[in-house]
C-alpha cells in the first residue's frame, strides 16, 4: 500500500523539478518583497520602538487621537452597517433574478474600486453639499451629511461595498438549490428559506467581506477628507491625523498613530480567519 | 405569485439604490467638469499644472506596472510551479500591502528613506533626497499596487497546472522558450487583466502619494492629488475636469474587464 502512493508521488515531486526557474523566480520574489514592501514596515516598527512606551501611550491616549479613532470607528461601523444591507441585497439580485440591465448592474459594482478615491471624494460631496443634488432635498429635511459623522460614513460605504457584493457573490452562485427547493415543497415560506437555509451557509463568506469593508474603512482617506470637515476632536479621521502630524513634522506621532491602524488592520485579518475557519468547521461538523 | 412580486421589488430596490449612490457621483462628476462650458473644460485640461500633473501620472504608471509585471509573473510561477516550505507565508506577504492602509504605506516610507528615517542619515551623507520627490512617488505606488497582478495570476497558474510545461521541459525546450511558446499564451488575458487594474490603480493612487510627494505643484504632483489642490483653491470646474479624466479611466477599466472575463470565461476578482 505505502509503497503504491509513494511512487506516484516520488514521480511527481521529480517532476515539478523538470520545470526551470525556480532560483530566479523565488529570488526576484524575496529580494523585491524585501525592498519594496518588509523593509517599509519594518522602518515604521523600528520607529514606533524608538519612541518608548510611556511617550507612546501618551500618544495613542491623547483626547484628539481617541476622538480621532472613536470617529474613525464609529463612521466605519456605519458604513459597515449599511452595506451589510445593500451590499447582500446586491449580491442576492445579481445571482439569483433575470432582468434587463444585469451585467451593467453587475459592472457598476465594480465601480467604487476603480474609481480613484479622491474623485469619489469630492464627486460625494458635490452631492450632498447644500446646494447639491442630495444635500438640498436633504437640508430641507433637517438632515445635513457633509461635515458629519453621517457623511464620512457616506464615503467609506462608498468606498467599501463591493468587498461585501464581491464576496458573498460567488458563494451564493456555487450554492446548490436542492436543499431550498425540499424546504419549499415541505412548505417553508421563503423568508424561513432565507434564514435557515441560505443564510447559514453565505454567514462565512456574508462576514469575510464586512470585515474587509470595515478594515478598507478604517484606513480610508482620499474619499473621506473632502466630506468631512475634518473638525479635530469631532470630523477628523485617524488617517487624517496622521497626515496632519507628519505636516507638523511630528514624526513619533505620526507613526504611532499610523501603528494603531496597521495592528487594527492585522488583527481584523486574523479575527475574519479565525471566524471563517470556526464557522465551515461547524457547518461541516451539522452536515 | 407573492415570491415573484418580491423578487420584482427587490430588484427595483437595488436599481434605485445602486443608481442613486453608485451611479449618481459618476455623473456628477462630469456635469460639474462641463458646468462652464466645452471652452472652460478644455482650457482646464490643458492648463500647465494639470497638464504636468497629467504626464507625471503617465510616467509613474509606465514605470510601476511593467515592474509589478514582472514581480507578479514571478511570484506566480514559484508558488505555482514549485514545493517549497513556507508557500503558505510567501503567500500571506504577498498579499500584505492590500491590507495595509495607503496612509500608512506612505508613513512607512517616511520612516525609512525620511530626514528622520532609518535611512535618512545615510541619504544625507550621500546626498540624495528620495521622500517628496517622483522616487517616492514610484516607490509608494509599487507597494500599494504590488499583489495586483499576482492575485490574477496565481489561481489561474494553479488552475491550468504544469503538464503542459514539463511536457515541453522533457522534450528539451528552454526555459524562456517554455515560458514563451507555453506558459504566456495560456495567462496573457489574465496578465493583462492585472496589468489594467494595476495602472487603473496607480494612477489614481492618493492617500500613499499624498504623504510622501510634498505636493510641489508643476512638480511631484499626479493628477489625484491635482485635483485635491484645485478643488482647495476653489477652483471647482477645474477640480472636476482633472477628476473627469480619472473617472473616464475608471470606466475603461470596467468596460475592460467586462471584456477579459468574456475572453477568460470566468469571473474575474477586483
Amino acid at each position: 500500500m505505502a509503497v503504491s502512493t509513494a511512487a506516484p508521488e516520488a514521480a511527481r515531486v521529480k517532476a515539478r523539478r523538470v520545470l526551470p526557474g525556480f532560483g530566479l523566480a523565488m529570488g526576484t520574489t524575496l529580494a523585491y518583497l524585501g525592498v519594496i514592501v518588509l523593509l517599509p514596515l519594518a522602518a515604521l516598527l523600528l520607529k514606533s520602538a524608538e519612541i518608548g512606551p510611556a511617550r507612546l501611550v501618551d500618544i495613542v491616549t491623547a483626547p484628539r487621537t481617541l476622538a480621532a479613532f472613536g470617529v474613525t470607528v464609529g463612521a466605519a461601523a456605519l458604513a459597515t452597517l449599511f452595506n451589510a444591507v445593500y451590499g447582500l441585497l446586491m449580491a442576492w439580485v445579481l445571482v439569483r433574478y433575470r432582468f434587463p440591465g444585469k451585467r451593467l448592474l453587475d459592472a457598476l459594482m465594480d465601480l467604487p474600486f476603480a474609481l480613484p478615491t479622491a474623485v469619489a471624494g469630492i464627486a460625494l460631496t458635490a452631492l450632498f453639499a447644500r446646494n447639491g443634488w442630495f444635500g438640498a432635498p436633504l437640508e430641507g429635511a433637517g438632515i445635513k451629511v457633509v461635515h458629519t459623522i453621517v457623511g464620512i460614513a457616506v464615503a467609506m460605504a462608498f468606498t467599501s461595498v463591493p468587498f461585501v457584493v464581491r464576496t458573498v457573490q460567488p458563494v451564493l452562485e456555487d450554492l446548490s438549490k436542492d436543499i431550498e427547493e425540499a424546504a419549499a415543497t415541505l412548505g417553508a415560506y421563503p423568508f424561513t428559506i432565507f434564514r435557515r437555509v441560505i443564510f447559514p451557509a453565505i454567514l462565512p463568506a456574508f462576514i469575510t467581506g464586512l470585515s474587509l469593508a470595515f478594515a478598507r474603512s478604517l484606513g480610508e482617506f482620499g474619499a473621506v477628507i473632502f466630506i468631512a470637515g475634518n473638525l479635530p476632536m469631532q470630523t477628523e479621521i485617524a488617517a487624517l491625523l496622521i497626515f496632519i502630524r507628519l505636516e507638523e513634522y511630528d514624526y513619533p506621532a505620526a507613526a504611532a498613530i499610523a501603528m494603531v491602524l496597521l495592528i487594527a488592520a492585522f488583527v481584523m485579518l486574523l479575527a475574519t480567519n479565525t471566524v471563517q475557519f470556526w464557522l465551515t468547521r461547524h457547518a461541516r461538523k451539522e452536515s | 405569485m407573492h415570491s415573484r412580486r418580491g423578487a420584482q421589488a427587490l430588484v427595483i430596490i437595488a436599481v434605485v439604490l445602486t443608481a442613486l449612490l453608485i451611479v449618481t457621483p459618476l455623473i456628477v462628476i462630469f456635469a460639474e467638469a462641463f458646468a462652464k462650458g466645452w471652452a472652460v473644460y478644455v482650457a482646464n485640461i490643458t492648463a500647465p499644472d494639470t497638464r504636468h500633473a497629467i504626464l507625471l501620472t503617465v510616467l509613474v504608471a509606465i514605470v510601476v506596472v511593467p515592474v509589478n509585471m514582472a514581480f507578479g509573473l514571478a511570484v506566480a510561477w514559484a508558488i505555482t510551479r514549485f514545493r517549497f516550505p513556507g508557500k503558505k507565508l510567501l503567500l500571506t506577504l504577498v498579499e500584505v500591502p492590500f491590507s495595509v492602509s495607503p496612509i500608512v504605506a506612505g508613513v512607512t516610507y517616511i520612516m525609512l528613506y525620511g530626514g528622520q528615517g532609518l535611512l535618512g542619515p545615510l541619504l544625507n551623507a550621500w546626498d540624495l533626497q528620495i521622500m517628496f520627490s517622483v522616487p517616492a512617488i514610484i516607490l509608494v505606488t509599487l507597494f500599494i499596487t504590488s499583489p495586483f497582478v499576482a492575485r490574477e495570476l496565481i489561481p489561474l497558474m494553479q488552475a491550468q497546472g504544469s503538464e503542459q510545461e514539463e511536457a515541453a521541459a522533457t522534450l528539451g525546450a528552454s526555459g524562456w522558450q517554455i515560458f514563451r511558446r507555453v506558459t504566456l499564451p495560456n495567462i496573457q488575458w489574465a496578465l493583462l487583466y492585472g496589468a489594467v487594474l494595476c495602472s487603473a490603480r496607480a494612477i489614481g493612487e492618493f492617500g500613499g502619494v499624498s504623504v510622501v510627494s510634498g505636493n510641489v505643484r508643476g512638480e511631484t504632483n499626479t493628477l489625484p492629488l491635482q485635483v485635491e489642490l484645485l478643488y482647495h483653491d476653489y477652483n471647482t470646474a477645474g477640480a472636476f475636469a482633472a477628476a473627469s479624466t480619472l473617472a473616464l479611466i475608471a470606466v475603461v477599466t470596467l468596460a475592460l474587464k467586462a471584456f477579459f472575463e468574456s475572453r477568460a470565461g470566468h469571473r474575474a476578482t477586483v
